[in-house]
């Protein structure tokens, strides 16, 4: 029954994620992909809660360098989206 | 369910809000900055929470979280816009490993596994070492590591189907019982590897914009998998929503160059072109230009397009091309950059480029708004563009870019191109514009070139 439940998340999200994205103007291309690229580093939060004291030493290993590649796709995405994202900017009046 | 697991999955539910306006925010350029803070905070309160879990191992958390927020960190603030595209394709791919190693630890510690986590463990794994492998390719592609152009062999989709039949058999067998194959399990792991790199090396360097899209929507699909093996919904969210802007992407990509998804992953498009257009486009004399004259022409035009293509990211001209736009507008000019949907090497690339060197997004103006109004353009000035531009993808139907949507340039009054050579473009093909009556080229390295330019235009105010 839940993996009906958790389909059914699946589904709903797929359908959320086109009707958000399809409005994005191409300028906002290559931020919208960066920002996303983080979210997908959201593999995170399962590689935190399945590292567990009780693991043994194979998955330690396994899940340390799964929290520790995830945490570089989530830090360095939101960093260098917001670096882009920065320098967008609406013509100022000084110019012209 | 106990309370504090309740209270945290109440909290992801905040998170997936978060995500979800975060996104939309990211819809507007007034707003995108504060949307993608707000969807960073969404991933700290997912973070954060996640960490009261009972009977977690906060040892190796901590070490592993501050070695990848250093390099994280280090490679987002150290990156150069101009290879933005790399970084992403880098990111990206740990993203997707991540995803593979999550399943293989959950498997490693819980190998007694039903049938449909089972299916999720070894979708998650598999889609997530194609991500990390095809990432890897892509980035050694867009830095030039390995050579951009298409690699095909002959019978490489022969190679590539035999390698998904090995992958569908073997997870029927592994399916069947989990705990018994190990060694299963790891073959798919390496098959999934080996398949990333054998369906993205025979994808040339100028479609790389759709495999890029691709690719993140991988990593989204990879992570949605890791969510169903460890019940998580808040993976299943992000991962989802992840999903559906990659798909969204690619597909307006594969658009924007009149092509198919499958005909750009299966093509070999580059390598083949070179030998079908030998004698093809019709050849013409070229007027070259030196910087006064170009001076000339720009001095007294009213409307000027610039328009942007891979070639300004290789020479690093968005800052010189940016001065020389301000100097027009000072000079009386109405100035716009015209951006063509995949110019560069990553959806969007030129506008993130031009943001850099303060370009106001205003003045960026997308293909179908400036094509209608392009007979009224005094000049074009073309900075190291080539197919995007191609008359021929318009009027010649024996052209392998026939049917793309250009910037139509050769309608303006008078265009500038400015090339280092006259050598082809990505798709081999010579460029008729280059050869039409109201066109001038304008010979040499883009930045030196726009460089001289901006020299004239200062001299002569003086």
């Amino acid at each position: 029954m839940e993996a009906v439940f958790l389909t059914f998340v699946f589904v709903l999200s797929i359908f959320l994620g086109f009707e958000l994205i399809s409005k994005v103007p191409s300028t906002l291309h290559t931020p919208l992909m960066s920002g996303s690229n983080a979210i997908s580093g959201i593999t995170l939060i399962g590689s935190l809660a399945s590292l567990r004291a009780d693991n043994v030493k194979v998955a330690v290993i396994l899940g340390t360098l799964a929290v520790a590649l995830a945490t570089v796709n989530v830090v360095g995405g939101y960093a260098v989206t917001d670096r882009m994202l920065e320098m967008f900017k609406k013509k100022d009046g000084g110019a012209k | 369910m106990n309370s504090v697991s309740l209270a945290i999955n109440f909290a992801y539910v905040i998170s997936a809000g978060l995500f979800v306006f975060g996104l939309k925010m990211l819809g507007s350029p007034a707003t995108a900055r504060r949307g993608n803070l707000l969807s960073a905070v969404g991933m700290l309160l997912a973070i954060v929470v996640t960490l009261f879990y009972s009977g977690l191992d906060y040892k190796w958390i901590l070490v592993g979280m501050a070695v990848g927020t250093v390099i994280g960190l280090a490679a987002a603030y150290k990156v150069e816009m101009t290879s933005m595209p790399e970084m992403v394709a880098l990111f990206n791919g740990f993203g997707g490993i991540a995803s593979l190693l999550l399943a293989w630890a959950e498997y490693h510690q819980h190998p007694e596994l039903s049938a449909f986590i089972a299916i999720v463990t070894l979708l998650s794994a598999f889609i997530g070492g194609v991500t990390f492998s095809g990432s890897m390719i892509a980035f050694g592609k867009l830095s030039e590591i390995i050579p951009g152009k298409a690699i095909v062999f002959s019978g490489q989709h022969i190679v590539n189907g035999l390698i998904l039949l090995v992958a569908v058999g073997s997870g029927i067998l592994f399916t069947m019982n989990p705990a018994g194959h190990y060694e299963i399990f790891l073959l798919l792991v390496v098959v999934s590897l080996l398949f990333g790199v054998t369906s993205v090396i025979p994808i040339g360097g100028a479609d790389m914009p759709v495999v890029i899209s691709l690719l993140n929507s991988y990593s989204g699909l990879a992570a949605c998998a890791a969510g169903f093996v460890i019940h998580n919904n808040i993976l299943i969210v992000a991962g989802a929503l992840v999903g559906a802007s990659g798909i969204i992407l690619t597909k307006i990509m594969c658009k924007a160059m009149n092509r198919s998804l499958a005909n750009v992953l299966f093509s070999g498009f580059g390598s083949t072109a070179q030998v079908a257009s030998g004698g093809g486009a019709e050849q013409g004399e070229v007027r070259p230009a030196t910087a006064e004259d170009v001076y000339y022409i720009l001095e007294a035009a009213d409307s000027v397009a610039i328009v942007p293509g891979y070639g300004l990211a290789v020479a690093q001209a968005q800052h010189v091309a940016q001065e020389l736009g301000e100097i027009l507008e000072q000079n009386g000019t109405e100035v716009m950059y015209a951006i063509h949907p995949v110019a560069g090497r990553m959806p969007g690339h030129m506008n993130v480029l031009l943001a850099e060197a303060n370009v106001p997004y205003d003045q960026l103006v997308e293909m179908d708004d400036i094509n209608p109004r392009m007979d009224s353009i005094d000049v074009c000035v073309v900075v190291g563009a080539n197919d995007v531009v191609n008359p021929a993808a318009l009027n010649d139907a024996s052209s392998p870019i026939y049917g793309m949507p250009i910037i139509e340039t050769h309608r303006a009054k008078t265009v500038i191109v400015l090339k280092r050579s006259m050598s082809a473009g990505f798709a081999g093909i010579q460029n008729a514009l280059f050869f039409n009556t109201n066109t001038r080229m304008y010979f040499g390295d883009a930045k030196a070139k726009l460089q001289e330019l901006v020299a004239q235009f200062k001299e002569s105010s003086k």
